[in-house]
């Protein structure tokens, strides 16, 4: 890479022909590609969401390299909304965007404020208003993330004062692009119906990623994922137990991908615990520690219900 | 008569940029940043009115501005200041104080001399400006 550098003097291509530009120095100077492997590796599945991320960081990388040639094409709108059931990796994906935005330059400090309804919207007349603008102060120089965003807007209550904060909203994601990137999330077809009845939110945000659930296999390597960073693992029984367990969970009410998951491994833990606390007395092994049994999760209430059924 | 208050008072005004950069400093130093106003400007009044709440948890100078921006549209004729509190314990206190607005003319100040028992003469100041009542004195 060095070669490529030296054999492109910039001084003699400024009187000729304009100096090719090195993307690939810029992609490397901006550390994006980390942020975008480790969004790889650690977020299982997610193919489509992935992608438009990747699609817009290449986007935003291509407009500052527009921007040394004067090329100059506007602050991009970068509000976003992303939709998809619970559980289904919006949040860690805000958290990730806004480490991208950091680095690409397009938020000055990368952090993420995660609110909802009851952090934007007062209890008083006139309360609102303070209280929203309190929260964007706090969100300046960094990503907005509000969560079940179409609470905001109650259309059976007119004299609601989610309207207000909509309204301060939509003023500061205009005027003050620069200092602030706000990500809507929520259900797919309620945020629609949201987004439906604001227009003027609608048309200020200019993605929308939508979150496919995950598949089986998915959500096992996702529980893979989680224990290995528990410092956990399954015998080889539990894995078949725990598999077993994600078709039963996924046909059943209340189904929040991984986070069903993750509370399912907190349950196992637990009875894990007190599986290990039963025979205390015996001496216990580092293994023993580490390991989650098939009786922790095949003692799961979703298996219980299963025989129940049959019955 | 300039009002020599606070950090920096002796260089000309701040600009926004400039204003923007200290307060980014201070950031970076995990200070919180408060703003005050006062049409008093005598310098044994240290007791100035807050704008708002001091703003602990803030993470970056473009919401400061703001701030800043909506006090001196509300009070365009009073002087403004930014304080800077370091939190740090052991510390406490304040570590930068500016001035960010100031009224476009300033009377100054009266020498009054007081006469004491005896020959005495006790001299003190007083602000032109507090001849008038609080909220109509720029």
């Amino acid at each position: 890479m060095n070669a490529v550098t030296e054999t492109s003097p910039s001084a003699e291509s400024e009187d000729s022909a304009p100096a090719p530009l090195d993307l690939e120095a810029a992609y490397r100077a901006s550390q994006v590609g980390q942020v975008l492997d480790s969004l790889e590796r650690d977020l299982v599945g997610l193919a489509p969401v992935k992608q438009r991320i990747r699609d817009i960081a290449a986007l935003l990388l291509i407009d500052k390299l527009r921007g040394t040639l004067g090329l100059s094409a506007g602050a991009p709108a970068l509000h976003m909304s992303f939709t998809g059931n619970p559980g289904t990796g919006k949040t860690t994906v805000a958290m990730r965007m806004a480490e991208i935005l950091h680095r690409l330059g397009y938020v000055r400090k990368g952090h993420l404020v995660a609110v909802t309804r009851d952090d934007l919207v007062g209890q008083y007349i006139g309360h609102t208003a303070p209280k929203t603008r309190e929260v964007l102060k706090r969100a300046m120089g960094g990503v907005l993330f509000i969560d079940e965003a179409y609470y905001l807007y109650r259309p059976e209550n007119e004299r609601d004062y989610g309207q207000e904060a909509i309204e301060i909203l939509l003023q500061v994601m205009e005027n003050q692009r620069e200092d602030l990137v706000v990500i809507f999330a929520g259900y797919k077809q309620r945020m629609d119906t949201f987004f439906h009845s604001n227009p003027g939110l609608s048309s200020r945000v200019a993605h929308h990623i939508d979150f496919p659930d995950y598949s089986s296999d998915e959500l096992l390597a996702i529980a893979h994922l989680m224990l290995e960073q528990m410092h956990y693992r399954l015998s080889a029984d539990a894995d078949a137990a725990l598999r077993a367990y994600i078709e039963l969970r996924r046909d059943q009410p209340h189904f929040a991908n991984a986070r069903s998951i993750r509370n399912a491994l907190d349950r196992a833990r637990l009875r894990q615990a007190s599986r290990l606390f039963e025979r205390r007395g015996t001496p216990i092994t580092r293994e023993d520690l580490e390991t989650i049994e098939t009786a922790d999760i095949r003692a799961s209430r979703v298996f219980a219900e299963e025989g129940a059924h049959e019955h | 008569m300039r009002i020599t208050q606070g950090t920096f008072s002796f260089l000309p005004e701040l600009t926004d940029a400039q204003i923007r950069k200290q307060l980014e400093y201070s950031l970076a130093n995990g200070w919180a940043l408060a703003i005050e106003y006062t049409d008093d400007p005598h310098p044994r009044n240290t007791y100035w009115e807050m704008f708002g709440m001091p703003m602990f948890d803030i993470r970056d100078a473009a919401g400061i501005m703001g701030e800043i921006a909506s006090c001196r549209k509300i009070f365009p004729r009073h002087y403004i200041k930014v304080n800077a509190f370091d939190a740090t314990r052991g510390r406490e206190s304040l570590r930068l104080s500016f001035l960010v607005n100031r009224p476009p003319q300033e009377p100054g100040f009266a020498l009054v001399r007081e006469e004491g028992p005896g020959r005495a003469v006790r001299y003190t100041t007083r602000a032109y400006a507090c001849d008038r009542p609080e909220g109509e004195r720029y």
